[in-house]
């Protein structure tokens, strides 16, 4: 007598139903011949008998839902009785009320599991008393578990469980006997994860130390650790965002001068981005509630404006910090600014390059991005984010124009700042910058 | 690099000894006038006459009793014993005495032997003349067993032990002396007590010795070939002392292993590695390491029988799939 057994026939299948029984009790079956259509979480599949013989019971009515590994049907040699069928713990419609020995399928498909011993090393006589480990069944079972009901599992499915912080018992064992191995924690890990669909398939990686399967573990740089923690800070914070398009043909214009005027020197090109810090600097002087920071019992209204400019360098994200970027004349700001770019870039940022900063600008416009809101970069209350300039037709004087705009993205954290004064910051940047030359009179 | 026999690089090296260093002698039965029975010794006698090539009688405990004492007093003796099974005749003077004088005369001597000796069934020369019993050594502090598997590692380990100032077991295999390989020119030695991984892999490391290994390299090019599994091959070359590190290194990197091995199952070479890895590397595996090894019976005389006891290239591959399968292994 052999039980049939719920297989898992996709990867993320945790239960099967049963759609219809193809093969009724007493029914001659053949190895390898279709007895009941299964739906799983994607599909319809066929389930085929491992053995020949006689259906001798239906564990499982039509509509019925078992777990992985739960048995669903008997094939014996139909000598067998079909009317005592054992009480199974089907979920669906139809099935039969669950008795106090229906309770766990779970143990009843896990006990034979423990019964067969494994065949000795490479099929040669083994010497008596050999441990055995329990495997044998092949069939995935949903009770991971010996008979004392300790968790069975391998030593690295074990640490591969403690590394992504995953709760062993939750899973189900793809190895012998159910034991939980690496392949199983893996699939929990990347189901967890966003990214492509469950179930599909991701070229096995080929090798290399710290390649896990369909998972590639990068480990984390200094930069990424610390950026994660910082970004993570930010959502405590209640963010709120205002956007706001700016004709930006005169500041462009403002730029291509202050290029041209230092062509062939070796003055500072400067950039939009330095046009932009200072523009901010100047503003946040007047405007002390933007230039804050959210500090649990109180605000900090900070007296120096030192601005940070995120810049983006092979390892990740850093935001090296412009000092009193208010008070330093244009082309010493930008000199300045380029400088600690090229240290970003380098690697060579000390500490003090990127700390103290009050307020923090992010210009994604180089990579053609027309709008975006950036993450708040704790504890500061507010930070810029830049959109690509591009050209745009708008509507000047009752015409439509076409002009060149930019858009403003301000995400402020609603315990230091509200709606209406931080719309009046955003505001006067934008006059500001379609008004270019105030930023450096 | 030149393509030799395991048998010609054994030949090789022995004479480029005797000829760098006049207390190199050889002391065995059969291995002037006869040449040796494998023919390892061939024109020896000739070339360096009988004081250096010393044929004895059939008195294995007399022969290596001798050699010990040679080497005691500075000579270097490299003792042929016709195969490891009559080298259980000398066991008292190589476990007792060869092994133990350094530490008990308080290091005020020290033991420079060699004892080549081939083991290893597949012959048909009955189960008193086919064992793998390089363990019975393995398992004594005070001796070195190297056991080569390829003819660059034959000519290596050869001089590497010659030179050794302690007692060395140089385990020879039957099956190997007819096996050709690439063995660079000129003076080399191969570390003692060094592994070697013989082909890199990243889904199971096959853990082998002497001619295992080479049962391994082809299961592993078999399975690369076939299903595109990549075996990686460690080849222990030394028993004592072993090479935990470069086990344990390699498993941690592929998480499964299987360790392949001629002599028998219990208290074998490979209970001592898969030892090895449950300490070294217990945190990386998925699956319970396995041993391929001879079945537990005298080594039956009839050929198919035989056959059928020494551990085969199906065996091993039916192993490394079924820790594949047991570790849900998908390509």
């Amino acid at each position: 007598m052999a039980e049939v057994l719920m297989p898992r026939l996709s990867d993320t299948m945790e239960e099967g139903t049963v759609a219809r029984w193809l093969k009724q009790p007493g029914d001659q079956v053949a190895r390898g011949e279709t007895i009941a259509e299964i739906d799983t979480d994607k599909a319809t599949m066929d389930l085929e008998a491992f053995e020949e013989g006689v259906l001798e019971q239906v564990l499982v009515p039509e509509g019925g839902t078992v777990p992985i590994g739960a048995p669903v049907a008997v094939i014996g040699t139909g000598s067998g009785a079909p009317a005592s069928a054992r009480p199974s713990a089907a979920s669906g419609a139809a099935s039969p009320a669950p008795t106090d020995q229906g309770a766990a399928p779970v143990a009843a498909s896990a006990a034979p599991a423990a019964q067969v011993a494994p065949p000795a090393a490479a099929g040669r006589p083994g010497p008596a008393g050999f441990p055995s480990d329990g495997a044998g069944a092949r069939v995935p079972r949903p009770a991971a578990t010996r008979p004392d009901g300790a968790l069975r599992s391998s030593p690295l499915a074990r640490r591969a469980a403690r590394r992504h912080g995953v709760d062993l018992s939750a899973l189900r064992g793809s190895g012998p006997g159910g034991r939980v191995v690496r392949a199983d924690v893996e699939r929990a890990v990347a189901a967890a994860l966003p990214g492509p669909p469950a179930g599909a398939q991701q070229p096995r990686a080929s090798g290399g130390a710290g390649a896990l399967g369909d998972v590639e573990e990068v480990p984390l740089s200094q930069i990424r650790r610390v950026t994660a923690e910082r970004l993570a800070k930010s959502l405590e914070a209640p963010h709120f965002y205002l956007t706001s398009v700016v004709d930006a043909e005169r500041l462009l214009a403002l730029r291509a001068e202050a290029v041209r005027a230092v062509e062939g020197g070796d003055g500072v090109r400067v950039t939009v981005t330095d046009l932009l810090v200072k523009a901010c600097a100047k503003l946040l002087r007047s405007h002390p509630e933007v230039n804050s920071a959210w500090a649990g019992d109180k605000i900090l209204r900070h007296h120096r404006v030192n601005i940070g400019i995120a810049v983006a360098v092979p390892e990740g994200l850093v935001v090296p910090v412009v000092k009193d970027a208010d008070e330093k004349p244009l082309l010493e700001m930008s000199a300045e600014a380029h400088a600690l770019a090229a240290r970003a870039r380098e690697g060579k940022l000390s500490l003090d390059d990127m700390s103290g900063g009050t307020f923090t600008l992010s210009n994604l416009g180089m990579f053609g991005i027309d709008h975006f809101t950036a993450v708040l970069n704790p504890p500061q209350a507010a930070i810029l984010a830049v959109g690509a300039a591009k050209p745009e037709p708008v509507v000047r004087d009752g015409e439509i124009v076409v002009t060149t705009t930019m858009r403003l993205t301000l995400s402020i954290d609603h315990r230091a700042l509200d709606g209406a004064t931080a719309a009046r910051f955003l505001s006067e940047l934008r006059s500001m910058l379609e008004d270019p030359l105030r930023i450096v009179l | 690099m030149a393509e030799l026999t395991y048998r010609q690089a054994l030949h090789d090296s022995l004479r480029a000894e005797m000829l760098a260093d006049e207390s190199v002698f050889l002391i065995g039965e059969e291995i002037g006038l006869f040449e040796g029975s494998y023919k390892i010794t061939a024109g020896l006698l000739a070339e360096f006459g009988p004081r250096r090539v010393r044929d004895t009688p059939i008195s294995e405990e007399g022969f290596v009793g001798a050699a010990i004492g040679a080497a005691m007093l500075g000579l270097r003796p490299v003792v042929e014993i016709m195969t490891i099974n009559f080298s259980l005749l000398a066991i008292d003077q190589i476990v007792n005495h060869a092994a133990k004088a350094r530490a008990m005369f308080g290091g005020q001597v020290s033991v420079p032997l060699v004892i080549r000796t081939p083991g290893g069934g597949g012959q048909q020369l009955g189960a008193s003349h086919s064992q793998n019993i390089e363990v019975w050594y393995a398992h004594s502090p005070g001796l070195k067993v190297v056991t080569p598997a390829t003819p660059a590692d034959a000519k290596g380990l050869l001089a590497a032990a010659i030179h050794d100032d302690d007692p060395v077991m140089f385990v020879e295999n039957l099956g190997l002396y007819n096996t050709k390989g690439e063995v660079p020119e000129g003076p080399y030695k191969t570390e003692i007590g060094r592994a070697a991984v013989i082909k890199e892999g990243t889904d199971i490391t096959v853990v082998a010795y002497s001619r295992a290994v080479l049962t391994a390299l082809e299961v592993a090019r078999r399975l690369e070939e076939e299903d595109g599994i990549s075996a990686e091959v460690v080849d222990l070359r030394s028993l004592r002392p072993l090479d935990r590190e470069t086990v344990c290194a390699s498993v941690r990197k592929t998480t499964r292993a299987v360790v392949a091995e001629d002599d028998w199952l219990s208290y074998g070479v490979g209970a001592e590695v898969v030892a090895t890895v449950q300490e070294g590397a217990f945190d990386y595996l998925d699956a319970p390491v396995r041993r391929v090894a001879a079945a537990e019976v005298p080594l039956p005389y009839s050929k198919p029988l035989e056959t059928a006891a020494m551990p085969s290239a199906a065996d091993l591959g039916r192993a490394i799939r079924r820790a594949l399968d047991e570790s849900a292994y998908r390509r």
